[in-house]
């Protein structure tokens, strides 16, 4: 069963998380994401969830994190100052391999920048904002339905992998009402335990160990510091430093294919429109205005980790077109990946790109 | 069972240089654990980064180890996520008092029903000897080398000001006083604050002319002043001496406090 309703992309990423089993916010206002934590603060209650207004982005950050080890599924909402507040943090939860979710309504910056405008500026900081190496997972909705279903997926994949995972979303897609289709429930993915006796940060195969829920006797030790598979301090060990932080980017990276989420259209065709976010719906509307002409598009969902392979199947390409609200992270991202030219069209200010200068792009010459 | 039943055998040996005050506080606070009625699957410490959060590490229950100055951010989510858990937060003078300061007044605020002790040795030990907000006027450290010209955070006042429920203030060599606050704190609903001046020999001892580690526990007593002689100070209208910290159990009482297990 499902049900129809005409939502904001806001409340509909509220309630993605409350239908993947979202049982603790922590947050702090602000534009354009506030809705989100709003919206948790009526719903969560009655759900006997937690919401926590916290004093700022570092707090609300420590606070889901402290919140996923006693097992709860656990998010916060922001946008672009808040985003780089939450930095230190985002790299202790990759360190520690905790499972959180963190949504960035995204707005332009630099700094406090425009608040109420929509940009795709913090694609890159989302992979490598906190210092050292790890990887993370990042989805990136481009309308209200998809606002409730990547969320819900969000918390399926934080747990599967043990790592933040990030909903790159927009103003645009954050404060703009659709129609979307509810189900009445959602696939869950529970997080795997611990298996007792065995160490708390050793991995099998899939590279991702067991979890050790507080409060259920492991006596588990959880540090931000180089650890060893017991978890215990160890930050002079060269091996040990060089095999813990390869496992964490290895855990992400080997996954590529089982987390990538693109569509494909028009594979044969030489011009390949590549977008995610709120740019994908005018890559759409070109290709309806203009159904008799070859137009390929590679439509990407999960932008972290990078679906290079995707690119290979664009086996006539000559080049690629990537509309995006920033000045081309991820156009030069796909540049890594290919031999034909890369044509950026970045906007900025706030506005989607239109049609037209989409067209254009498509116009001119090589 | 004993409080050394408390402890994480496999971590041993420790850290801590020798003369360091901070086993003092953590057997201290162990001892106080220990006397309550607590299950160890359902006990977490958490700390942020500095010599003193160092301690859970040493201790077998669940414990985080987290961020400087977050240990607090931290605990409050896993308190508020799963109110059975016993909260025990440990923490130092830099951590709580500067890159900490605003989650420690808003954990006091929210009074969440957690225990922090805060090892205040008045310098950054960790990283080497750098003045911290509790440095007193006048004494030298890395980044005051011609005596720190600012003054220093009261932290007891602070976290009364901002509505602990429950405030004490001893030095480690009152252990005995020690251990009875921080299991009056363990007993209080609310956030209990615990403040325990303790010595560094290595960077604060050191640099500030105390040839011992007893001269710098002998300088933390005789710069105790005990809350009933202040007090009485205070009602005959005379001056307290500004170079003295007050001991003794600052505040107890019974503001709403959240997190309380049900
Ligand atoms: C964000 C951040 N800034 C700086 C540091 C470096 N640092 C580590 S411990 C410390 C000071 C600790 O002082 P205190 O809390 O008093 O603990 P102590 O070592 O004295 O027990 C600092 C500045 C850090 N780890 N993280
Ligand atoms: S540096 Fe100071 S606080 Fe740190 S372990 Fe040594 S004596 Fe203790
Ligand atoms: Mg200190």
């Amino acid at each position: 069963m499902t049900r129809t309703e005409f939502w904001q992309g806001n409340t509909a990423c509220a309630e993605g998380a409350l239908a993947a089993g979202c049982n603790f916010f922590g947050g702090y206002p602000i534009t354009p994401s506030t809705e989100v934590a709003e919206h948790m603060a009526l719903r969560l209650p009655k759900k006997n969830g937690v919401f926590i207004q916290m004093e700022d982005e570092l707090a609300s950050m420590a606070a889901i994190i402290g919140a996923s080890w006693t097992g709860a599924r656990a998010m916060t909402a922001t946008s672009g100052p808040g985003f780089s507040l939450m930095m230190e943090n985002i790299g202790f939860a990759a360190m520690t391999e905790t499972p959180c979710v963190i949504v960035n309504v995204q707005r332009g910056g630099p700094s406090t920048g425009q608040p109420t405008m929509g940009a795709q500026g913090d694609m890159m900081q989302c992979r490598f904002g906190s210092h050292g190496d790890y990887s993370v997972i990042a989805l990136c909705p481009a309308s209200v339905q998809e606002m409730f279903e990547l969320t819900a997926k969000a918390f399926n994949l934080a747990d599967r992998y043990r790592v933040p995972v990030f909903l790159m979303a927009d103003e645009i897609v954050g404060h703009m009402r659709e129609k979307i289709t509810v189900p009445d429930s959602v696939e869950r993915v529970a997080r795997r335990e611990l298996i007792r006796g065995t160490l708390p940060f050793a991995a099998g195969d899939d590279l991702v160990p067991g979890f050790a829920t507080f409060g259920k006797g492991y006596g588990v030790h959880v540090t931000g510091l180089t650890h060893d598979e017991r978890g215990y301090p160890c930050t002079t060990n060269v091996k040990i430093h060089h095999n813990l932080v390869k496992r964490l980017v290895d855990k992400v990276e080997n996954a590529r294919r089982d987390v990538a989420d693109f569509d494909i259209i028009n594979p044969d065709a030489g011009d390949v429109f590549i977008a995610y976010g709120a740019p994908v719906r005018t890559v759409q509307q070109v290709l309806h205005d203009n159904p008799g002409r070859k137009i390929g598009f590679l439509r990407i969902r999960t932008v972290w980790p990078f679906p290079d392979f995707a690119l290979g199947q664009f086996k006539n390409a000559r080049r690629f077109l990537v509309p995006e609200m920033n000045f081309g992270q991820i156009a030069r991202e796909i540049e890594r990946h290919v031999r034909v030219p890369v044509v950026s069209i970045p906007k900025l200010g706030g506005d989607l790109h239109l049609p037209g200068e989409l067209m254009a792009a498509l116009e001119a010459r090589l | 069972m004993t409080f050394e039943d408390w402890f994480r055998k496999d971590r041993l040996p420790h850290i801590f240089c020798a003369g360091c005050g901070n086993g003092t506080i953590i057997n201290c606070t162990l001892a106080a654990v220990d006397q309550m009625d607590w299950k160890k699957e359902e006990t977490v410490f958490v700390s942020g980064i500095g010599c003193s959060s160092r301690a859970p590490g040493y201790i077998m229950t669940d414990s985080l180890h987290t961020t400087h100055g977050r240990a607090l951010a931290f605990a409050t989510g896993v308190k508020m996520a799963n109110r059975k858990l016993n909260v025990v937060v440990f923490t130092g003078d830099g951590d709580l008092a500067a890159i900490g300061g605003n989650h420690f007044i808003h954990a006091c605020r929210r009074n969440i029903d957690m225990t922090v002790v805060c090892m205040n040795n008045q310098i950054y030990g960790m990283t080497g000897g750098q003045g911290s907000p509790t440095t007193p006027r006048g004494y030298l450290s890395t980044t005051t080398p011609y005596g720190s010209a600012e003054p220093a955070f009261d932290l007891c006042d602070l976290a009364i000001a901002a509505g602990a429920n429950y405030v004490a203030r001893w030095t480690s060599y009152h252990v005995k006083e020690l251990e009875k606050a921080v299991l009056a704190g363990l007993q209080t609903p609310g956030l209990s604050f615990i403040e325990a001046m303790t010595q560094c020999p290595t960077n604060f001892g050191r640099r500030n002319k105390f040839r011992q580690v007893a001269d710098q526990v002998e300088f933390l007593k005789k710069h105790s002043l005990l809350k009933v002689k202040r007090d009485r100070l205070l009602l005959e209208n005379k001056e307290v001496p500004a170079d003295m910290f007050v001991v003794g159990e600052l505040v107890r009482r019974s503001r709403p406090a959240m997190g309380v297990s049900p």
